[in-house]
């Protein structure tokens, strides 16, 4: 099958986030520049980002690079930029909505778990 | 008859319904066999979807300590570190690898967390609040597994869900499209075969009354045909035996 190849190489974790969601994330060391063009994989969206260039970066985790294996985005950014998480179905990389601190977590908003609520009619 | 519109293109032939018959009992055998492999993937979706729900709601708590033993930091260092992490940040020591596992011949990745030697943030708290970053270091490390398993969890719904519909999909499609099919097939076959049947016995039952009658008038005509040669064999006698009775009568008194 198709999505099940091509993971050997996804080895980093992505994240999208607020500055201390990045900030948490980084500390437990998943924080990576590459070598070759000085990517990072992690983005700190704040009030002035626009949810133009969350999009843009969310695309470029999600297809343009081949080392993600999973993205981790805040609920509240993942909202902005809600309909490209929930077009979004491919196996790899993986999305996890993940809470931060000012948002506490809505398992009502996770598009996942609307698709699981979905499958079993509730 | 429904058989007429919905059938396979095929002369109906006992060759054809020897493979029609094989046909249907190749898809009655894959339609069991495409069934038991959704039922076993469904269960494991289901129980896998019982998981996610678990971690999501475990992963709530576990950000939320994470996120307080941060502010313990901001408070320990007196300053945003959030910069000069973001700076600091070369190498990833916290890394995945997928392996995969095999659920009735679907391959769903498991991810594993490893870490690499390398250590970015030495020099960060050094002046103050060391111990606190250590800590969240651990707290983070610790949400960070947490969310490896959940996104383990997450790609093998995805892949089970795509899975269970190309399945479930296929199982309806030999239900519902192909075994009917086949079953028309035969039917057809069947009904074109006893058709052929029924033509070739009354053609021969034709061709039987036509032998019957034309052997009948044969004999009627061979019989007449010897009555008349009789009747005039009898005629022929008597108009011999006359001059017959005049040589008998001197016969054997005579003496050459």
């Amino acid at each position: 099958m198709a999505s099940t190849q091509a993971f050997k190489d996804r080895n980093f974790i992505g994240v999208i986030g607020d500055e201390d969601t990045v900030t948490g994330m980084l500390l437990a060391g998943i924080g990576h520049v590459r070598e070759s063009d000085k990517e990072r994989n992690f983005m700190v969206v704040d009030g002035k980002t626009s949810d133009e260039a969350i999009e843009k970066v969310f695309d470029d985790f999600t297809a343009g690079r081949k080392d993600l294996a999973i993205v981790l985005i805040n609920q509240h950014i993942a909202e902005r930029i809600r309909y490209k998480v929930d077009t979004f179905v491919e196996a790899f990389p993986a999305i996890l909505e993940i809470p931060s601190k000012d948002h506490p977590y809505d398992p009502e908003m996770d598009s996942v778990l609307k698709r699981v609520r979905r499958l079993f009619g509730e | 008859m429904s058989g007429a519109g919905n059938r396979e293109q095929v002369f109906p032939t006992r060759m054809s319904l020897t493979g029609m018959k094989i046909k249907l009992k190749g898809a009655t055998t894959g339609h069991s066999l495409l069934k038991r492999k959704s039922e076993a993937l469904t269960k494991r979706f289901r129980e896998i979807t019982r998981r996610i729900d678990e971690a999501k709601r475990k992963m709530g708590k576990v950000m939320q300590v994470a996120a307080f033993s941060l502010a313990e930091v901001n408070y320990a260092t007196g300053e945003n570190i959030g910069y000069q992490i973001q700076e600091a940040a070369k190498s990833a020591r916290f890394r995945v690898r997928a392996r995969q596992e095999n659920v009735s011949g679907v391959y769903l990745p498991q991810f594993e967390a490893y870490e690499e030697e390398s250590n970015d943030f030495q020099l960060t708290g050094l002046g103050r609040g060391g111990q606190q970053i250590q800590k969240a270091k651990d707290v983070y490390s610790r949400a960070v597994e947490t969310l490896v398993d959940l996104a383990s969890l997450q790609t093998a719904f995805i892949i089970l869900d795509e899975v269970i519909k190309v399945t479930n999909r296929r199982v309806n499609a030999i239900e519902h499209v192909i075994i009917p099919r086949t079953e028309n097939t035969i039917k057809y076959i069947m009904s074109e075969l006893d058709e052929l049947d029924r033509e070739e016995f009354y053609r021969l039952k034709k061709v039987q009354d036509k032998k019957q009658k034309d052997a009948a008038a044969a004999d009627l005509e061979r019989e007449t045909d010897a009555a008349l040669r009789a009747e005039a064999e009898l005629a022929e006698s008597k108009l011999v035996d006359e001059p017959g009775q005049l040589i008998s009568e001197k016969d054997e008194d005579v003496i050459f």
